[in-house]
């Protein structure tokens, strides 16, 4: 998938007024599919749970139980909402709106389509490809964390509270490790803007999934973390803390919640397709390796409407692979416990997404250094380099050398039973004395 | 700046003249106090898990005081599903009672049912036909797969594997449809009666029975896959809720909650009751004592009682069901209608009900909690004087803080269903 002979095709460039217009087309559709599919997300999710455990799913409403994400909509639009007593109103009611603000913008910058050639000029699909488009994406997906540590502080429950606590120290752990995972894509890359990490991509001739194995499977861990999905669902763990942060909330509040998971998780996908499974674009096919290089021009195959639709074909699989992965692990494996989180986080991803950063930052310097030019085999040494990174690490995460029982936590339990022992016998004692508190 | 400190220091139930306070923990506005722990700077939060909550398996409520997320001390209040059993059997003849103990444990419904039948058929000196004693053992082993079930999927679903739970679900709507093919209903079985059972095993039992017990090694297995290797499973369970062989025993435990701590005592084998020595099986022992222990000797138990039921169909005679004692079982619907003797003999027995000689008895059968005790008592009337029962989730659920104490919020819900309570009985 080299490029061909620098061809250029000049397609003219959108007028202020035209940047304006389309602009808002892109914003409106990109919206209302993000919605849908976030609706259509939730009855996904129940289809392929009923289908992993023998079940039939929802299949009552609309043909087949398509209609359900609507039903469920409505009534939720319909209920009764509830105030607690004792919450804090008006961080109460922010917390929602920060939650799902974050989780819709984050795809603003995501390229979703090769650009589409109009009358009027040379359209982008993607809403806004700012310059520093990982740098937004990464602040905004970490603004999400506020909404649910905001959501269970001021609802003055316990079970909230504990959730916000859990939501937060975990998200910022494994905010690191995503960090530093998604460092190795910018070497390769040398820029932040997502399109160019597409580009770039297609120049190589290989998905970064590749060349970059270690690292994607250390974003991959910690996007899970960071989506909140199971097995990291800690801060909405059901048996534990009913449903940890939003349990005070009720009708289109706990809604947004809802919705927020799924769009975090649909942008998560999206966004590792970008970043990982090269974006829109067709494996195997040279022409749909478009770059724009400003004032309308691009290098490469020809912009065409019917490339456009492909590619954004090709993008919604590969989301679709990753939101499919999603959903049946959800449903297949225990969760993990605070402290496990923590120890996977802190004692694992971190060191390992360090070491993983400087070997890759390494190679590629040596490749640079002997002249190694930037394509198949470029791209093959690095895999190399990176599956033998890969095979490491999940030796480390063998099963019984990372998750351990409490028995790790030896001394604390012996602490706390000690005080446990002792407050007892101080209450023996007051109530022997006679002076209780009442 | 405001501070609310939760004063628990007296029996939270009950206010100071005795009555019950609508609000049982009750804020106070003022410092905190000096026995809050000062060393980290910070206090210990007092949480509520229940009585309605996902994962106390009914109504169980405990109260936590969590430093950080360390339980500090857990104080299980119990009571909420008080239905007063044992009084309600002392106003209904033997045979009423029966009804009773199915509600004790709805997930094992028929092993009480039986329990209680034995005690009293041991009061009254009757010895069921083998062919009763077979069928008996029949329906114990399949309730107690079928309990080992519940415990199986509620165990996973509080861990987070949800697809364990509907796997085994569908595993007991199987078990149920058998409870009702016999005995009409689902979960309330009232299947055994004094000296007999309500009605022999109907045409075609035993062939359900057997394809379920060809097919039910499946899911056991997929369920196996699912979690024995699991590393988040291993990690979740293993060194969590351990308590010593010594503690153990101390505390009373019994059932798979004893033997994984490795004391092997199983009343089929110690005190074998129904020829259960002439089986040939095996008691799973664990080691460490811990909830991954429990969770492997429940599993083998499951294929265990395989061995058994398969074992009991064998060898399962023909015969009468019922004892030939007319002091207690009715004479035939045809023989009652047309024969004028034994009309006045039904008539005795029903209205009059089953009479009991003077004395007590005491029975315990290994149910698939632990050791079911049932003690009952006779003035050589037609009712208990007095019956007890010995439930082994009652003293099971004794043992919780001293399992959960210095572990974490997450391994408490872990402990709580590893120990298999079930509310109905520990209320009872």
């Amino acid at each position: 998938m080299m490029l061909q002979a620098e061809t250029v095709h000049q397609v003219g460039e959108l007028s202020a007024t035209g940047f304006v217009v389309a602009s808002t087309i892109k914003i409106l559709a990109a919206f209302s599919l993000v919605m849908v599919t976030v609706a259509m997300l939730t009855l996904l999710e129940r289809k392929i749970s009923a289908w992993m455990q023998d079940r039939l799913g929802p299949n009552r409403v609309g043909p087949g139980g398509l209609l359900q994400p609507a039903a469920d909509g409505l009534k939720n639009i319909l209920k009764e909402e509830t105030n607690p007593a004792e919450s804090h109103r008006i961080f109460f009611n922010l917390a929602p709106m920060l939650s799902i603000i974050p989780a819709l913008v984050t795809f603003a910058v995501i390229p979703f389509a090769a650009p589409l050639p109009t009358q009027w000029g040379l359209v982008e699909m993607v809403i806004a490809d700012v310059p520093v488009g990982v740098l937004f994406l990464l602040a905004f997906s970490s603004l999400g964390v506020y909404g649910i540590v905001i959501a269970g502080w001021s609802s003055s429950n316990k079970y909230a509270l504990l959730g916000g606590l859990r939501a937060g120290a975990q998200m910022i752990s494994y905010e690191i490790a995503l960090g530093l995972s998604l460092l190795s894509v910018f070497f390769l890359v040398g820029n932040v803007r997502l399109t160019e990490v597409v580009t770039m991509q297609q120049e190589l001739g290989l998905w970064f999934a590749l060349p970059l194995a270690a690292s994607f499977i250390l974003f991959w861990i910690s996007v899970f973390a960071e989506t909140n999905r199971l097995p990291f669902d800690l801060p909405e763990a059901e048996s534990e803390l009913v449903t940890g942060y939003h349990t005070e909330y009720s009708s289109m509040k706990f809604s947004m919640f809802f919705i927020a998971e799924y769009a975090h998780v649909l942008t998560a996908s999206a966004l590792m397709a970008t970043l990982f499974l090269g974006g829109w674009d067709i494996p195997g096919w040279a022409g749909d390796n478009i770059r724009v290089i400003g004032d309308g021009t691009v290098v490469g195959g020809e912009p065409a409407w019917w490339i456009t639709l492909l590619t954004f074909l090709a993008f919604l699989l590969k989301t679709a692979f990753f939101i499919l992965v999603f959903m049946v692990v959800r449903w297949t494996v225990p969760r993990f416990r605070y402290d496990q989180v923590m120890d996977l986080g802190w004692k694992i991803m971190l060191p390992v997404a360090l070491a993983v950063v400087v070997i890759t930052a390494g190679t590629i310097l040596t490749l640079d250094e002997l002249g190694v030019e930037y394509g198949l085999v470029y791209g093959l040494i690095l895999t190399v380099v990176n599956l033998a990174m890969l095979a490491a690490f999940l030796l480390i995460l063998d099963r019984g050398r990372v998750l351990a029982g409490t028995g790790s936590l030896t001394e604390k339990r012996r602490e706390a039973q000690e005080k446990a022992r002792l407050r007892r016998r101080e209450e023996a004692m007051t109530t022997s004395t006679g002076s209780t508190a009442d | 700046m405001r501070k609310v400190v939760y004063e628990v220091s007296r029996s939270p139930e009950l206010g100071a003249g005795g009555g019950l306070v609508h609000a049982p923990i009750q804020p106070v506005e003022g410092e905190a106090l000096p026995e809050v722990d000062g060393e980290i700077g910070g206090g210990t939060m007092l949480i509520n898990i229940g009585p309605q909550h996902p994962a106390t398996h009914g109504v169980l409520r405990l109260v936590i005081e969590l430093d950080g997320e360390t339980v500090i001390r857990c104080t299980p209040h119990i009571g909420y599903l008080h239905s007063s059993f044992e009084k309600l059997g002392e106003y209904r003849t033997w045979n009423q009672v029966i009804p009773l103990t199915d509600r004790m444990d709805y997930l094992a419904p028929l092993i009480y049912n039986c329990a209680y039948a034995m005690a009293v058929e041991k009061l009254m000196g009757i010895e069921v036909t083998e062919r009763c004693k077979v069928v008996r053992v029949i329906l114990m082993e399949m309730d107690r797969i079928f309990s080992h079930l519940l415990w199986l999927g509620t165990t996973a679903i509080d861990l987070g594997a949800f697809t364990v739970f509907l796997y085994t679900f569908q595993e007991r709507e199987r078990i149920y449809t058998l409870h009702e093919n016999y005995t009409g209903a689902r979960i309330t079985t009232s299947a055994t009666r004094i000296g007999g059972m309500m009605a022999d095993l109907p045409a075609g039992w035993i062939e359900e029975l057997e394809e379920f017990m060809d097919t039910f090694p499946r899911t056991l297995d997929e369920v196996d896959t699912l979690l024995t290797n699991n590393s988040i499973w291993v990690g979740r369970t293993q060194d969590v809720g351990t308590i010593s062989a010594e503690d153990a025993v101390n505390f009373g435990l019994s059932g798979a909650n004893l033997r994984a701590s490795g004391v092997s005592y199983d009343i089929r084998k110690d005190r074998p009751y129904y020829d259960y020595e002439t089986y040939d099986f095996d008691v799973p022992v664990g080691e460490h004592g811990d909830i991954y222990d429990r969770y492997l000797c429940r599993m083998e138990e499951m294929r265990q009682s395989l061995r058994i039921l398969r074992q009991a169909i064998d060898r399962l005679p023909d015969g009468p069901i019922n004892v030939d004692d007319p002091r207690v079982i009715l004479p035939s619907k045809t023989a009652a209608m047309n024969d004028m003797e034994s009309m006045i003999h039904h008539f005795k027995v029903v209205m009059e009900g089953v009479k009991a000689p003077v004395g007590e008895s005491w029975f315990s059968v290994e149910s698939s909690k632990g050791e079911l005790g049932m003690y009952v008592v006779s003035d050589g009337g037609s009712k208990p004087v007095r019956w007890h029962v010995r439930g082994p989730s009652f003293i099971n659920i004794a043992a919780l803080p001293h399992m959960i104490e210095g572990a974490l919020l997450s391994d408490v819900i872990a402990v709580n269903a590893s120990l298999d309570i079930v509310l109905g009985e520990i209320d009872r």
